[in-house]
């Protein structure tokens, strides 16, 4: 266990630091509240209206969307690194890889999820 | 093997089921009845022909098995379907396909007019099945399937008439009942398997003495646990009110089921098993005590009902207590001998019963009886015959029966037992004439609407009645007592029972046999004696002396003083104690047990569906805590 | 690095079903695009065939053994006996959902897309020979059903059960890879057979790291076949899926969760069976009585179905831990029984009510026997088997897995299984006493008669009894799958 030792006191001081910052700060930190402070964008543009607002549906579609195809693609990295060793094989199995996500994009066109209107 | 086709007796009736389910509403109510009778007599001929070829074998070859089809086969563990022809199940064979065949007749009468008549006869033939697999198979994977199919048709035959409320919840306590028994069954059944390998009954048989110490825990437990199966199909204490309940169901059922066949399946088995039970004496005890405990207390029971079939009921409990108690005392030949001579005459009762209460426009209850001698001839002729026949009367069948029962009980030492079996036979007697007398004899009770309806039953009813009287009469010959080398009935049975601790005691003397026969005969004489003055003699003479005779006040009060005695000392305690135990033992004890696991099942099953509420929360919360206790569990060890 | 791998033709037949598996879905979803009418039944068409060529591949080499991919994925018997259920499972599912599907207006080529993926997740699991592999499975087939469970978007407790099914899915998914990442850092591999043979070496009874990591393994796949206390999901889910979809999960994905246990059973874990004993035989009598226990008090036919799917685990898991290849062959044989008469049972519950409505309270069967003798004679024969009442093939498996239990010395569990399959039959019988005892109180339920509906219905029940009278068939088809097992 004498390897872990390192990622322990490692894991130790992020601690001590987080909690030391955030204790000393609110032990010393003045606080003279008043209504501007407590507004949203304290200094930026005035707000206008309510914050809980609702979205349309399609926003997520498209952000879940582009999640999925986002993190399939983080798996190209790997490959592309050991493209050489991996050879013929690896390029099989990537083509492969990438028809399932072409047929589930083209799923997708074709079922206008991309179609904002 | 070129045995005569035993699987053939099962299949008719199961034949007749699948063409019934199949063609049925095209056949008409005619064509259902030919259909199902038909099958059943044909299984009789094929029964009486497989019988007549094993009577001709020679004694030591005496046992047939036919292999018709492996069900299953596991490494060194075999389930075959596979049937076992031996004296023993013969005897079963022929009763269940003769009797069955003879009550297929009379319910195509009884039941014409009921609009259900295809479903009946389905069901019927169902358990003509069941009965006969459990009857003939040679190992107890295939008798459980026919013990479970017999309950699963007795649950719903009971129920046949579901619009009537009584009627459905009777089914129900009968399942429950039985589950209970079946539990005892399966458990022990698992357990000679574990212990002994086998489930086939030649190879368990051979196996156990070695396997087994002669009274060892082992055997015992398991021997009891099937005993336990036994007290829930045959109704026996402390799994017997169900059986009185039963008789919600249609007559014929009562008869057929709830009488002469599968109530006495737990007494096959116990019988079939004998082996096992010899090798554990405690065993045995436990049955004769239950069965003498049994037979007395049904007995006492029956005094006091009103309704025409739950005396016969209750008869039957008591009865089947007798069959035990033979079997308890090692006298399986006697307690066999009783079940088949019981199965004439119970039938009988119960054809009877029901062709008075068919006569009566559907009326049960023996108050409202009376004076029916005349009026139904043929019905009266017949019940006269069954009724002496059950109270032992000689030469009837069930006098040679009960003669021997007592008559082992008393060789082979049992003498509370015998004691406990001689008193019942006498309350039998009394309940049995009782009946008789206040059906058949006296004034009519009759309401007038019945009165205006009375008439004697068809053909089709009254046929199976005359056979069946003639079978009570004469079906006991074969077990004359005092014969050399034993008698009929018992020397074809030998070959299964041979060696059996009570067949082997010390024959008793001739003069202290005569003796028996003498008590137990009295006894009946008693019975009757009583049941004739209670019903018949006294209440005219009582009416007659307090009006007319005032003169001779004093003789007759004296009399009437010792009848009175009698009464408050025996009559009205055993009366009101039948009437307390009925009410409170029955309604309270036994069926507030049964309520009881009901209830607490339900209250188990409401406090865990408290843990279900359905917040994702929760739920993951108990699977973490699930993985604590278990990583807890691990740790520790 | 082994390199490329080289495939024989015996592989390629191997792999076929999983080939064809994730063809047959990819083309689902092209074939979308094609013109169609409304009523078509192209999607089920498709979905039946894939399963059918799915099974056929499999058949050709079903006596061949073979490990892929450097042992990740084997070709055995035990892969060829579950890739055969899973086919026939999936084949069965689409013949209930035909009809069902189309009748709750489901939208249908993703649902059938869905179906097969799900199907394909199982037959890996079936297959893997290594714990990533059987994590790979198990994701691909709960994610698959995730999404099934909610499908019948305009009903409430259908969303909530997919949520409730997802998150506490996902839950079990974070105990399951954490188990195996505690076994790979005891043991140094994932692979199950050099898992074995590391221990076989080097016993590891005392290492915290092993005994924690196989627990959570079992936690895991404990949670798939819904093993007290991880089966809380279970009713909730089963009730708010669609029908069709309730039968194949209650179905494949236990009989797939099993899969997984049994294969870890007869390597890693038979190594260190003494130990387990007392633990899985605790779970194994929770699960049966807590299951069978609640279900007695259950009005909605469903949520009682699910309760006694429960229980059925518990019967599987005493087969499980009764350990070895008779163990082993008693868990296949119940399952694939199993399996029949949970398909049927709802799958007759496909049939009733009109439209998108649900008849599926005890009172709904009210008469139904009368009124439909055909149903009623096939939920008596299901009823009957699921409480284990010879001759129906529900009775041979319970026969089987008590034996193999008794022969392993564990009278309690078996006396605990037995007392349990007893009060079971009382809430089994109250739907056939429903079907002909009772009037309906309010308007009888409507049956929606379909041609695949009733054909699935009727295969199940005719396998269901043969099975019950041909049993050692089945039997030895296990057990010859059990010691062509790797």
């Amino acid at each position: 266990m004498r390897e872990y030792l390192p990622v322990l006191v490692f894991a130790a001081v992020a601690v001590l630091f987080a909690v030391s910052t955030i204790g000393v700060s609110t032990i010393i930190v003045p606080r003279r509240s008043s209504a501007r402070k407590m507004a949203p964008y304290e200094c930026g543009v005035e707000p206008v209206g309510d914050a809980r607002q609702r979205f349309e549906i399609k926003f997520y579609l498209v952000a879940v969307l582009f999640i999925l195809f986002d993190i399939e693609a983080v798996f190209l990295y790997p490959w592309a690194v050991a493209f050489r060793q991996l050879g013929l094989y690896g390029l099989v199995e990537m083509g492969l890889f990438i028809l399932v996500l072409v047929v589930g994009y083209l799923y997708l066109l074709f079922k206008r999820a991309f179609d904002w209107n | 093997m070129n045995f005569p086709l035993l699987w053939i007796i099962p299949a008719l009736p199961l034949a007749a089921v699948g063409l019934n389910l199949l063609i049925g509403d095209r056949l008409g109510k005619r064509g259902t009845a030919w259909l199902a009778c038909g099958a059943v007599g044909l299984a009789f001929a094929f029964a009486v022909r497989a019988v007549l070829r094993l009577a001709g074998l020679p004694e030591a070859d005496r046992t047939i098995v036919e292999n018709a089809y492996t069900w299953m086969r596991v490494g060194d563990f075999s389930a075959s379907v596979a049937f076992l022809l031996d004296p023993l199940s013969a005897v079963m064979c022929l009763v269940v396909t003769g009797v069955g065949f003879l009550i297929h007749v009379y319910s195509v009468g009884y039941m014409a007019h009921d609009p259900s008549f295809r479903r009946f006869f389905l069901y019927l033939n169902l358990f003509m099945f069941a009965m006969l697999t459990l009857v003939l198979a040679d190992n107890f994977l295939l008798m459980f399937v026919g013990w479970e199919g017999v309950g699963l048709c007795s649950y719903l035959l009971i129920g046949f008439w579901y619009e009537r409320p009584s009627a459905a919840e009777a089914g129900k306590k009968a399942f429950v009942m039985n589950r209970i028994g079946d539990f005892g069954f399966i458990l022990g059944m698992l357990l000679l398997f574990a212990w002994a390998g086998s489930l086939q009954y030649d190879r368990l048989f051979a196996i156990a003495p070695h396997v087994f110490v002669k009274g060892a825990a082992a055997i015992t437990i398991a021997t009891l646990l099937l005993f336990l199966g036994a007290t829930g199909k045959s109704a026996q204490i402390p799994l017997y009110t169900w059986l009185p309940d039963a008789m919600e169901g249609p007559t014929p059922v009562s008869a057929l089921i709830h009488a002469a066949t599968m109530v006495t399946a737990g007494v096959y088995m116990v019988a079939r098993c004998h082996p096992l039970f010899l090798l554990a004496p405690a065993s045995l005890e436990t049955v004769a005590v239950v069965g003498a405990a049994t037979a007395l207390f049904a007995a006492t029971i029956g005094l006091a009902q009103n309704d025409i079939k739950r005396v016969l009921a209750y008869s039957t409990v008591s009865q089947l207590g007798y069959m035990f108690m033979a079997c308890g005392v090692g006298a399986f030949t006697a307690g066999i001998f009783h079940l088949m001579t019981h199965a004439f005459f119970k039938a009988l009762l119960f054809l009877g019963a029901g062709s008075v209460i068919h006569a009566l426009s559907d009326e049960q209850d023996l108050r409202r009886m009376g004076g029916l001698a005349g009026k139904l001839p043929w019905t009266h002729g017949t019940m006269l015959v069954a009724t002496l026949a059950i109270a032992g009367i000689p030469p009837l069948a069930g006098f040679f029966s009960k003669d021997e029962i007592l008559s082992r009980a008393f060789a082979s030492g049992h003498s509370g037992v015998w004691l406990v079996g001689l008193v019942g036979a006498a309350l039998t007697a009394f309940y049995m004439f009782r009946l008789y007398i206040l059906a058949f004899r006296g004034p009519s009770r009759l309401s007038h609407e019945a009165e205006h309806h009375l008439h004697e039953s068809p053909p089709s009813m009254i046929i199976p009645l005359v056979v069946l009287a003639a079978l009570s009469a004469v079906g006991g010959l074969v077990g004359q007592p005092m014969q050399e080398g034993g008698h009929l009935f018992e020397r074809w049975m030998r070959p299964v029972f041979e060696g059996a601790g009570g067949e082997a005691a010390a024959p008793l003397s001739p003069r202290t046999e005569w003796t028996l026969i003498a008590l137990s005969v009295a006894a009946a004489a008693l019975g009757i004696y009583g049941a004739y003055r209670t019903y018949l003699v006294e209440p005219g003479l009582a009416a007659r002396l307090r009006e007319r005779l005032r003169a001779f006040h004093q003789a007759v009060l004296h009399k009437y003083w010792i009848d009175e005695l009698y009464d408050a000392l025996v009559v009205a305690p055993v009366y009101h104690l039948s009437q307390r135990l009925w009410r409170f033992w029955d309604e309270r004890i036994v069926d507030g047990m049964v309520n009881g696991v009901a209830y607490t099942f339900e209250g188990v099953s409401a406090l865990l569906r408290l843990f279900q509420t359905g917040f994702v929360g929760t739920y993951a919360l108990f699977f973490t805590l699930g993985v604590l206790v278990i990583l807890i569990e691990l740790g520790r060890r | 690095m082994s390199g490329v791998p080289f495939l024989l033709p015996v592989d390629w037949w191997a792999l076929g079903a999983v080939i064809a598996l994730s063809g047959g879905a990819m083309a689902l979803l092209l074939l979308e695009f094609l013109p169609h009418g409304p009523e078509s039944n192209r999607a089920a068409l498709v979905s039946l065939v894939t399963l059918l060529a799915a099974g056929a591949s499999v058949f050709v080499v079903r006596d061949s053994r073979r490990a892929l991919f450097d042992g990740m994925f084997v070709h055995d018997g035990i892969t060829v006996f579950f890739t055969f259920l899973f086919c026939a499972i999936g084949i069965l599912s689409v013949l209930l959902s035909w009809d069902y599907v189309k009748r709750t207006r489901i939208n249908r080529t993703e649902y059938y897309a869905l179906l097969l993926s799900s199907t394909l997740g199982m037959v890996i699991m079936a297959g893997s020979n290594d714990l990533i592999t059987v994590f790979l499975g198990l994701e691909l087939m709960s994610l698959a059903l995730y999404v099934l469970v909610g499908f019948r978007r305009s009903h409430l407790e259908s969303n909530e059960a997919s949520l409730k099914y997802f998150l506490l899915g996902a839950f079990a998914s974070g105990f399951l890879l954490y188990g195996i990442a505690l076994l790979y850092g005891a043991t140094g591999t994932t692979n199950l057979q050099k898992m074995t043979a590391v221990m076989s070496d080097s016993p590891m009874l005392e290492n915290p790291l092993f005994v924690v990591g196989a627990l959570l393994l079992v936690v895991g796949l404990g949670f798939k076949v819904s093993a007290v206390p991880f089966h809380m999901w279970t009713p909730d889910a089963y009730e708010g899926a669609p029908t069709s979809v309730t039968a194949f999960m209650s179905a494949g994905a236990k009989a797939a969760g099993f899969a997984a246990l049994v294969r870890v059973g007869l390597s890693t874990l038979g190594a260190v069976r003494t130990d387990w004993v007392p633990v899985l035989s605790a779970i194994a009598i929770l699960t049966m009585t807590v299951g069978n226990v609640t279900a007695l008090l259950q009005n909605n036919v469903k949520r009682m179905l699910a309760y006694s799917s429960i229980a059925h685990a518990g019967y599987v898991l005493v087969a499980i831990v009764a350990g070895g290849r008779d163990g082993a062959s008693a868990a296949l044989f119940y399952l694939a029984v199993y399996s029949l008469m949970n398909l049927g049972a709802f799958g007759i519950l496909t049939l009733l009510g009109r439209g998108t409505e649900e008849r599926v309270l005890v009172s709904d069967l009210a008469g139904l026997g009368f009124r439909h003798p055909g149903l009623g004679i096939a939920m008596t024969v299901f009823m009957l088997a699921l409480g284990g009442i010879p001759p129906t093939a529900g009775f041979m498996a319970k026969v089987y897995v008590f034996g193999v239990a008794l022969k392993a010395g564990l009278v309690p569990l078996v006396i605990i299984g037995v007392l349990n399959s007893v009060v079971s039959v009382f809430y089994y019988l109250r739907i056939t006493v429903a079907m002909y005892m009772e009037e309906p109180q309010a308007e009888p339920t409507h049956v929606s008669w379909a041609v695949p509906g009733a054909l699935a219905v009727l295969a199940a029940v005719a396998l269901t009894l043969w099975w019950g009278v041909q049993a050692h068939a089945l039997l030895d088809q296990a057990q010859r799958s059990v010691l062509g097992g790797m």
